[in-house]
C-alpha cells in the first residue's frame, strides 16, 4: 500500500512541472510561427493592388507616387552581403585551418576570447569605427587611387565593416567542423606519407567541406540581416549600385529608417513588411540549410 | 636511369616540402591579421571614445540646448540601456529556463520533439534583430502601447530569448548522464533531478549564458529603433520612452556639433566596456565551470 501511495505522490508531483514547463517548450515555435504570420497577413492587402514580382523586380522607388519597387534594396543587400563574404570567407577559412590544424593548443586557447569579444561588440560600435575609420580611409585614399569620387559612404565600406562582423561566426563554426574530422583518417593520410598540407587539403578539406559551407552561410545569413553598422556607413540611396564606390540602400536599413513612420502612405506598410518578409525568408533559408547540415555533421561525431 | 628518377623523387619532395610550409605560413598569417584586426578595432574606438568620458557627462541627464551643444550628459542613456538588458534578460530568463527545464527532464537528447525544438531555437538565433523590432513594433500596437520601456523590454526579450535558451541548454548537457541517475535511483523525480541537480551543478555555466543574452541586450540598437522611443529624462514606469546607449550614439554620431559628438564617444566608450566586463565575467565563470567538470 505504502507503495502505491509514494508512486501516486512521484507522479502527482509531475503532471504540474511537466504541463507549466512544457507550455514554455513550444514558445519557440509559436513565435516563427507568429513572426511569419503577422508578417505575411500584413503584406496580403499590397499583393490586391500590385503583383509580387512587380514590387520585387521594380526599381522605381517613389512611396508619395504609389511606387515601391524593392529592387534597389535588395541588388544593395546583395552587393554588400557579397563583398563582406568575399573579403571575410578566405580569411576566415585559412585562420580556421590554421587553428584546427596547426596552432598549438596556448594560441588556440587565446584566440577563442577574441572571436568572443569581435562577436559580441555591439553593432552599432562596428559602425563607429565604420564612420571613424573605414570611410575616410575608403574616400580619400582608396577611391583616388581608382580615380573615383566617393564619400567613402559606400558598398566596399559596408562591406569591410560586415566583413569583421561576421569573421568570428565563420571561424568558430569551421574551427568546430574541422575539429570534427575524424583523427583516424588524418592518421591514416599521415602514415601514407603525406606532408601536412596534403593531409589538409586532400582529406580534412574533403570531408569537411560541407561543414565549411554551412559555416560560410551562417555568415551570410548575419551578413543579409546586418542592420546599424550597414545603416552608418553604406550611404542610404536607393539606386541600383554599379561598383564597389557607389553608395546603395539595404533592405534592414530601408526597415530602420522607415519603419513606424508610414501609417499615412497607403501601401507604405504593406511594403515594409514584404521588405521585412523577404529579409526574414533569404536569412532563414540560409540559416536553415546551415543548421540542417552542421545537426547531422554532430549526430555523426557523437 | 635510377639516379635521374631519384633526383626527380627528392626535388618533388622538396616542393611537397615547400608548399606545405608556405600553406603554414599562408593560415599562420591569417590568423595573425584576424588578431590584428581585433586589436586595431579595439584601440581604434577605444582611442577615439575614452577621453570623451567625463564625469559631467556620466552623471548628468541632458540639460537646455544639450542637441546644440550645451549642458548635460547621457545619464539617461545609460539607466536607460540598463533598465532595458536587464528587464529584458529576466523576462527572457522566465520564458527559456522553464523550456530547457523542460528538454532536460522529459525529453531524451535524442529525440525528435527536442531536436525540432532545438533547431527552430537555432532558426530563431538567425532571424536579424531589425525583424523582431518590426515584430515587436505590431505587438505593441495590437497591445495599444507606444513605444515604452515595456515594449523595449519584450522586443528585447525575444531577441534574447534563442541565444539564453541554447546556451544554456548546452551547458546543461554537460551535466553527467551519472549524476541524473544517481539522483533519480535515490528516488527523485525528473523534474527534482533537473531543479536540484543538474541547473546546481550547472549553475556557473547558467550564469554565462545570462550574461552572453545580456551582452547581446545592451548592444542591440536595432530591437529598440522603434519599441523603445528616445527620452531626455530618466525613466520611472513602462509605459515611458526609454534612451538607450546604442541609439545615443546612432543618433549624436552625426551631429555638426562637436560638444554632440564627444556624448555619442562617451557612450560608446562606456556600452564597449560594459561589454568587455561582461565578457571578462563570463569568461573567468565558464573556466569555473570547466574545472567542475567531471568526465
Amino acid at each position: 500500500m505504502a507503495k502505491l501511495e509514494i508512486k501516486k505522490g512521484r507522479s502527482s508531483g509531475e503532471t504540474i512541472p511537466k504541463i507549466l514547463t512544457g507550455g514554455l517548450a513550444f514558445f519557440p515555435m509559436i513565435l516563427a510561427a507568429a513572426i511569419f504570420l503577422v508578417l505575411i497577413l500584413k503584406v496580403f492587402p499590397l499583393l490586391s493592388l500590385k503583383s509580387l514580382p512587380a514590387l520585387i523586380f521594380s526599381a522605381a522607388w517613389q512611396p508619395s507616387r504609389g511606387q515601391f519597387g524593392l529592387w534597389p534594396y535588395i541588388l544593395g543587400t546583395i552587393w554588400v552581403t557579397v563583398t563582406a563574404f568575399g573579403l571575410a570567407g578566405p580569411l576566415a577559412i585559412l585562420t580556421s585551418i590554421y587553428l584546427a590544424e596547426y596552432a598549438p593548443p596556448g594560441l588556440r586557447r587565446l584566440f577563442q576570447p577574441v572571436l568572443d569579444l569581435l562577436a559580441g561588440l555591439p553593432s552599432v560600435i562596428y559602425g563607429m569605427w565604420g564612420v571613424l575609420v573605414i570611410v575616410p580611409v575608403v574616400g580619400r585614399y582608396l577611391g583616388p587611387i581608382f580615380g573615383i569620387q566617393s564619400s567613402g559612404y559606400c558598398i566596399l565600406s559596408a562591406g569591410v565593416v560586415l566583413a569583421v562582423m561576421i569573421l568570428p561566426t565563420i571561424i568558430s563554426v569551421s574551427v568546430e567542423v574541422l575539429n570534427s574530422v575524424p583523427l583516424a583518417l588524418r592518421e591514416a593520410a599521415f602514415s601514407l606519407g603525406a606532408t601536412r598540407f596534403e593531409v589538409i587539403t586532400q582529406v580534412v578539406l574533403k570531408k569537411a567541406f560541407p561543414g565549411i559551407v554551412a559555416a560560410s552561410s551562417l555568415g551570410l545569413a548575419r551578413a543579409f540581416g546586418e542592420t546599424i553598422a550597414v545603416l552608418m556607413v553604406v550611404g542610404n540611396v536607393p539606386v541600383i549600385p554599379h561598383s564597389l564606390f557607389s553608395p546603395a540602400y539595404t533592405l534592414p536599413a530601408l526597415l530602420a529608417n522607415n519603419y513606424g513612420e508610414m501609417m499615412s502612405i497607403p501601401g507604405y506598410e504593406a511594403v515594409l513588411n514584404l521588405a521585412a518578409l523577404l529579409l526574414l525568408l533569404i536569412v532563414l533559408s540560409f540559416s536553415f540549410l546551415a543548421r540542417w547540415y552542421l545537426v547531422r555533421i554532430s549526430r555523426r561525431s557523437r | 636511369m635510377s639516379s635521374k628518377t631519384g633526383i626527380n623523387r627528392t626535388t618533388l619532395y622538396r616542393r611537397r616540402k615547400l608548399l606545405d610550409s608556405s600553406f603554414r605560413l599562408i593560415t599562420a598569417t591569417s590568423a595573425l591579421t584576424v588578431l590584428l584586426i581585433l586589436l586595431l578595432i579595439l584601440t581604434a574606438i577605444l582611442h577615439k571614445s575614452l577621453p570623451a568620458l567625463t564625469l559631467s557627462i556620466v552623471l548628468k541627464t541632458p540639460g537646455r540646448g544639450y542637441y546644440l551643444g550645451q549642458e548635460g550628459g547621457i545619464l539617461n542613456a545609460i539607466v536607460g540601456s540598463l533598465q532595458v538588458a536587464l528587464g529584458a534578460t529576466m523576462l527572457a530568463l522566465l520564458l527559456a529556463l522553464p523550456a530547457v527545464v523542460f528538454l532536460h527532464s522529459y525529453l531524451r537528447s535524442k529525440s525528435y520533439l527536442a531536436e525540432a525544438i532545438r533547431f527552430v531555437m537555432d532558426l530563431l538565433w538567425g532571424i536579424p534583430s531589425i525583424v523582431y523590432g518590426a515584430f515587436g513594433f505590431m505587438l505593441m500596437m495590437a497591445l495599444g502601447l507606444r513605444a515604452s520601456l515595456l515594449a523595449g523590454i519584450i522586443t528585447v526579450a525575444l531577441v534574447e530569448l534563442p541565444i539564453l535558451s541554447r546556451a544554456m541548454d548546452e551547458t546543461m548537457k554537460l551535466v553527467p548522464q551519472e549524476l541524473k541517475e544517481a539522483t533519480l535511483g535515490l528516488g527523485a523525480n525528473r523534474f527534482q533531478t533537473t531543479t536540484r541537480v543538474v541547473l546546481r551543478q550547472a549553475f556557473p555555466g547558467l550564469v554565462t549564458a545570462v550574461l552572453i543574452a545580456l551582452g547581446r541586450g545592451i548592444g542591440d540598437a536595432a530591437a529598440v529603433l522603434f519599441t523603445a522611443g528616445y527620452t531626455d529624462r530618466i525613466t520611472t514606469s513602462l509605459l515611458q520612452p526609454v534612451a538607450t546607449l546604442p541609439l545615443a550614439i546612432f543618433f549624436q554620431l552625426n551631429s555638426p556639433f562637436p560638444e554632440v559628438q564627444q556624448r555619442a564617444y562617451a557612450a560608446a566608450a562606456i556600452l564597449t566596456l560594459l561589454v568587455l566586463l561582461i565578457s571578462f565575467i563570463s569568461r573567468r565563470l565558464s573556466r569555473r565551470l570547466s574545472q567542475h567538470k567531471v568526465h
